[in-house]
């Protein structure tokens, strides 16, 4: 029997559905997550299947979700929070980069924080301002947490199950595109998917597109384009910006020596920065072109009209490889 | 917890003030003579800090401290002061108190503690275990968002959680005329939808009272309670602080009248229970603690590579590499931190 084809946000409530049933250490909460089931459906049928104590409507107050989750954790428990749109973390940084992702160092491991925070975040959807921005580079710049990107329906399930498992803290972005934007193929029953290991989401000798979360599906789709006019581009999922996999980066630029890095996200100082200082550091003699970055813009992201200017599509990947081609050594 | 105090209680409290205080001067002394960093004396909040925590039970009960508290949670033990003397000399170990003590290291982001303490009470409801949990903040904690959210939040969710503002009058150089309008800060639990008590902090017994009647009502699943614990900071805020710049003189004089480690020793002299020779011992003993505390942080090994451990229960290959690179670099083996 084949694997049954799924939507992300479907794989998502799956997947937590099966941690609750597995651990009942397990809680959900967050703004709207139970009667309703979430503003994108991703809880719904939880608070049905267990219960008012176990999936909980919180007061609107995103400090007050993680600050909870840090002392739920203290507590014994495995908080999977929920933050409505990534834009509204910032309501709550200081609980997280200052509180959640230092707990286990400043108490040498005495209490731990097993918290996944999951939050869509990302653009394409035409969201009012805050809903739509990427701030995943500063998520990795905080000590202590990891940060995962799920680009496909079985990646957001193993690496969700992954992310509960965890003992430290995760942040889970889920791209707003992706919950009904991506389908595929869900792996059933137990299916983890180790943090840390690169997937390639398309093979290609000629040009590496480094990327992650829904700009996989945007550099498959310039790959696919490209491949018609003969160019071999592969594309490679990171998965999990922290922790990363320095080695599959490493190996990429030397089969290639040439790379695209593609984020949504503001540049200075973002993800996509990292990774050529990345490649920079350990792979920098295997380089036969500088590396190439296609992102956002620094400025706030934009409304709703200027989004589709603001976030890389497929036509702006495909011209930075054939720039990124013309140089010659 | 019996809500009665007996004799041997009342010479405790007075013991852990005493001691308190001790320790509070010598940590003083330490960073004057350069061998600690920055550090909060406690004068003047003893009294609430005692009577507070004598009105719990360790073995079931949780504190969250703030800063200044640590320096008086004897009633868990004397752990919590050996490791306040290395948090004060930045070691590690400072924040690491171990089981089974039911207290969390210093805060010193303001506030954000009210909020774990919410979670840590829902924790406690949701797995059926008995308990509470005091966290103490002071007044300028008050207007931070985070009081707030965590007082709402415990309203909603009706866990056993006692809010405990000890209200100093000063958040450094502000007086609480500044920090709020409202009439007093236990007012402020009207709209959390929990009950709201002011009480005497430079009385022991007043505080153990209120924190008493707090947890039984916390314990019968009736939720959270705020107290305002009103007592004056005797000292600095902390020793890098000069409050001949803004604290009045006559209003120190006063609260000097009131001072707790005083009062309370005339009350039990009263009693017949306390002498000099109480007092001296007492003193001595605070000494000898602090003492203790001293040593065994003083000569807790660190390595530097040390700063590589607990950030994850796995360090991930960026870290493994900062730290082999660093350890090359300090010329140790990268495989283990030498000590």
């Amino acid at each position: 029997m084949s694997d049954p084809t799924m939507t992300m946000v479907a794989a998502i409530n799956a997947t937590l559905a099966a941690e609750m049933e597995r651990d009942e250490r397990v809680v959900v909460f967050g703004e709207d997550v139970a009667l309703s089931g979430g503003v994108f459906r991703a809880t719904e049928g939880l608070l049905d299947q267990f219960g008012e104590d176990r999936i909980v409507d919180m007061p609107l107050a995103e400090a007050a979700i993680l600050g909870a989750a840090a002392g739920l954790a203290a507590g014994g428990m495995v908080p999977v929070p929920e933050i409505q749109f990534l834009g509204f973390g910032y309501q709550a940084m200081h609980q997280l980069a200052g509180q959640i992702a230092r707990f286990r160092y400043r108490t040498l491991g005495r209490f731990e924080m097993p918290i996944t925070i999951r939050s869509p975040f990302g653009g394409g959807v035409r969201t009012p301002e805050l809903h739509s921005d990427s701030l995943e580079g500063q998520l990795t710049n905080i000590a202590g947490l990891k940060v995962v990107t799920p680009s496909t329906a079985a990646d957001a399930k193993g690496l969700l199950t992954e992310a509960i498992r965890d003992p430290d803290p995760v942040v889970f972005l889920e791209p707003l595109r992706g919950y009904r934007g991506v389908k595929g193929p869900v792996p059933q029953g137990e299916y983890r998917v180790p943090f840390g290991k690169a997937r390639w989401a398309t093979p290609g000798d000629d040009v590496t597109i480094i990327t992650w979360s829904y700009q996989v599906e945007v550099a498959v789709r310039a790959a696919r384009n490209l491949a018609q006019q003969g160019l071999s581009v592969g594309v490679l999922d990171l998965r999990t910006l922290v922790p990363l996999d320095i080695d599959e980066i490493v190996a990429a630029v030397e089969r290639t020596g040439r790379v695209i890095v593609v984020e949504e996200a503001v540049p200075t100082g973002g993800f996509a920065a990292e990774v050529i200082a990345t490649i920079n550091e350990y792979a920098f003699w295997s380089l036969e072109a500088p590396p190439v970055r296609v992102s956002g813009f620094d400025t706030p992201y934009p409304v709703g009209q200027l989004e589709d200017t603001y976030v890389p599509d497929a036509r702006r990947i495909e011209a930075a490889v054939h720039r990124l081609l013309e140089v010659r050594p | 917890m019996p809500t009665t105090l007996h004799n041997e209680d009342l010479i405790a409290m007075l013991c852990e003030m005493i001691k308190a205080r001790v320790a509070s001067d010598r940590l003083w002394s330490l960073q004057r003579q350069g061998r600690i960093g920055t550090i909060a004396p406690i004068d003047g909040q003893e009294a609430t800090t005692v009577g507070a925590t004598w009105a719990l039970d360790p073995t079931t009960d949780w504190v969250i401290p703030q800063y200044r508290e640590p320096l008086a949670l004897g009633r868990f033990g004397p752990e919590v002061l050996n490791r306040f003397a290395a948090w004060a000399l930045g070691h590690p170990e400072g924040g690491h108190i171990p089981e089974p003590v039911r207290v969390f290291p210093p805060q010193i982001s303001l506030a954000t503690q009210i909020l774990h303490a919410v979670g840590l009470a829902w924790a406690l409801k949701l797995r059926g275990e008995p308990g509470v949990v005091l966290v103490f903040f002071g007044d300028g904690s008050t207007s931070e968002g985070d009081f707030y959210e965590a007082g709402n939040l415990a309203g909603v969710l009706e866990v056993p959680v006692i809010f405990l503002c000890s209200n100093n009058q000063w958040a450094i150089s502000t007086p609480t005329s500044k920090q709020t309008a409202a009439a007093g800060f236990a007012s402020k639990a009207e709209a959390f939808g929990i009950p709201g008590v002011t009480v005497d902090g430079m009385d022991p017994l007043a505080v153990h009272e209120v924190v008493a009647a707090a947890r039984d009502r916390a314990l019968a699943g009736s939720g959270a309670t705020l107290i305002e614990a009103v007592n004056y900071r005797l000292n600095a805020h902390t020793t890098a602080d000069d409050p001949t710049r803004y604290v009045p003189e006559d209003e120190l004089a006063e609260a000097r009248e009131r001072d707790p480690l005083v009062t309370f020793r005339r009350q039990l002299e009263a009693r017949g229970i306390w002498d000099r020779h109480h007092q001296a011992d007492a003193e001595q003993a605070a000494a000898s603690a602090i003492d203790h505390a001293w040593n065994w942080a003083t000569n807790l090994p660190l390595a530097q590579l040390d700063l590589f451990d607990h950030v994850f229960a796995n360090p991930t290959p960026r870290q493994q590499r900062q730290r082999a690179a660093l350890a090359d670099h300090l010329g140790h083996e990268s495989g283990g931190g030498a000590r």
